[in-house]
């Protein structure tokens, strides 16, 4: 890639030619590892292992396990998206809005920008150390309250412990995105319709909400295909014990496991159209909402 | 209408809870490892072991890779987009957010099956075809995040002015790029820098499944089999990634609302 950008910079002067070949190393590089690759794994799960067109893979998708995956996934996406949704908002409209100290703005968002990029391995051992069996809350509750919560079924190799740890990521994400938007609300607003005789839930109901939901529905959206695509944090909490889709696939690219190459470009295909379906809505809504944000 | 008091306290001290809690705890169990007293032990075995020192250096360098080869695609394109070619910036905006859109790990399955050993491009046949592999995945990975910080620095700077004054000075095009422009974006470059290798340094899904012999593969591996040290690797992974956002704040002076668009 370096050769070849030195290579479009020394090219003849002839400026249009030139601003064309400027661009050639990005899209080279664009086509090389993201648009053929994705291509190919396409085409894959439409064929068969000589390489003829069948929908077969597609229809192999319906069995057991593999349904089983993708609603693990899907769920515990949505459970984390949601719960990463709600709380995130709640501090956003805390910090934003709140009579609280100055200093705890730019803490929560520099402290935010950290959290939302510390996921994977380390993630999944931070969460060990805390809630797992020998975890230090784990042990407090049982030595203060006499509470031992993996008594009473909790297992953060589950989906309601993976979901827990997701939003260590979940919810500093959502904080980033909707404190902007937030800000974005403008005090006229709120001031019109306190001169119009509207309450707080009034206003927060007829104004405020109507402009923020593309960006609610856009950051939950987001916020599910971030969590939808993650494999690190559940692999190093749970091994292959959950039954997960990018657990599956890991496990189909390492070793075969369904013993059908082609089943697993049909695998990846789905999680693409699903992680595909709610980026492309979160885009949509993005540009929706930032007409209000100007 | 007046401001809510309680409410936004109660929010912000039960998430600073949930934040908090999971760092001490970590940060108390790897203090663990001698019975009877707290130590820093676990740290004194992971800092000699060869294997972190192997695959941190490993993560880093590619890291490093990674970022020349980002900034020398990124820099050039977002220029020109912005210059010279305005109606390309769809399209370019579409394919940056691409990484986004296709999981790592199905990305990474695109490229095994792209540039297996038996494909017309055999890069994982060797150590190295599997090394410049890797860093074209990380800057894949990082591209939503490099083109965005790039994009950004152009549009604070008037690249129309410094172009034509270079050019009236009888700049050639790559001087221009590189000594006058460049120059001028290097805080949003660095930003860019800092956190793809945030974001590279642990990256486990693609190393492992190219098997090269990475800091987040050898992350997980001690994490299956250790008890202490993983606690220690954690805090460790903590402040280098606390490190770098840092790093992007204190080169950024201000710029707070990268996040908006």
């Amino acid at each position: 890639m370096a050769a070849s950008a030195a290579e479009s910079a020394r090219a003849r002067p002839r400026p249009l030619s030139l601003t064309w070949l400027g661009v050639v190393p990005f899209m080279l590089f664009a086509l090389m590892f993201l648009i053929i690759p994705a291509t190919l794994l396409m085409i894959g799960a439409f064929q068969d292992p000589q390489g003829n067109f069948t929908l077969q893979n597609i229809a192999n998708l319906n069995q057991p396990t593999i349904i089983k995956a993708y609603r693990t996934s899907i769920a515990i996406s949505a459970a984390s998206a949601f719960g990463g949704a709600l709380i995130g908002f709640g501090i956003a409209y805390a910090v934003a809005l709140g009579r609280v100290p100055r200093w705890i703005r730019p803490t929560m968002m520099t402290f935010s920008g950290v959290a939302s990029n510390f996921a994977g391995v380390p993630l999944a051992f931070a969460f060990m150390a805390t809630l797992g069996r020998t975890g230090l809350v784990t042990a407090l509750l049982t030595s203060i309250f006499g509470f031992n919560i993996y008594r009473y079924g909790f297992n953060l190799l589950s989906f309601g412990g993976l979901t827990l740890t997701y939003l260590y990521f979940q919810i500093p994400l959502m904080i980033l995105i909707m404190t902007p938007a937030i800000d974005g609300l403008k005090r006229e607003w709120r001031e019109a319709s306190a001169i119009l005789g509207a309450t707080t839930w009034q206003y927060w109901r007829m104004v405020a909400f109507p402009i923020l939901w593309p960006s609610l529905l856009g950051a939950f959206l987001l916020l599910f295909a971030n969590a939808f695509g993650a494999i690190a944090t559940a692999y190093a909490l749970t091994g292959s014990s959950l039954n997960i889709i990018t657990i599956l696939l890991f496990a189909q690219i390492r070793g075969d496991v369904l013993h059908d190459p082609n089943l697993g470009y049909a695998l990846a295909l789905g999680m693409i159209l699903i992680t595909g379906l709610s980026n492309g809505a979160y885009i949509w809504l993005r540009s929706r909402s930032e007409r209000w944000m100007r | 209408m007046k401001r809510p008091v309680i409410g936004p306290w109660i929010t912000i001290i039960l998430g600073a809870i949930y934040f908090l809690v999971p760092l001490v705890a970590t940060f108390e169990f790897s203090l663990r490892m001698k019975r009877g007293e707290y130590s820093f032990e676990a740290y004194r075995v992971v800092f000699g072991d060869p294997n972190f020192q192997a695959s941190f250096t490993y993560s880093a360098l590619i890291a490093v890779a990674a970022i020349i080869v980002g900034v020398l695609i990124v820099v050039p394109t977002a220029y020109i987009v912005q210059l010279k070619l305005p109606r390309l910036r769809p399209l370019v905006e579409f394919i940056t957010l691409l990484p986004l859109v296709i999981p790592a790990i199905v990305l990474v399955f695109g490229y095994i099956r792209m540039y297996n050993s038996s494909s017309w491009i055999p890069l994982t046949n060797s150590a190295r075809g599997t090394d410049f592999l890797l860093t074209c995945a990380y800057v894949t990975l990082a591209l939503p995040y490099m083109y965005r910080a790039v994009d950004t620095g152009l549009r604070a700077i008037d690249i129309r002015t410094l172009t034509e004054a270079a050019q009236s000075l009888g700049s050639s095009w790559p001087r221009i790029l590189f000594q006058v422009i460049l120059p001028n974006v290097r805080v949003a470059v660095l930003s860019g820098a800092f956190l793809t290798f945030a974001i590279v340094i642990g990256e486990f899904t693609m190393a492992s499944l190219l098997n090269r012999p990475a800091f987040g593969p050898y992350l997980q591996l001690v994490g299956a089999n250790r008890a202490y040290e993983p606690a220690a690797l954690a805090i460790i992974a903590f402040i280098i990634t606390w490190a770098c956002m840092g790093l992007i704040q204190l080169f950024g002076g201000g710029r707070r609302n990268d996040t908006r668009r």
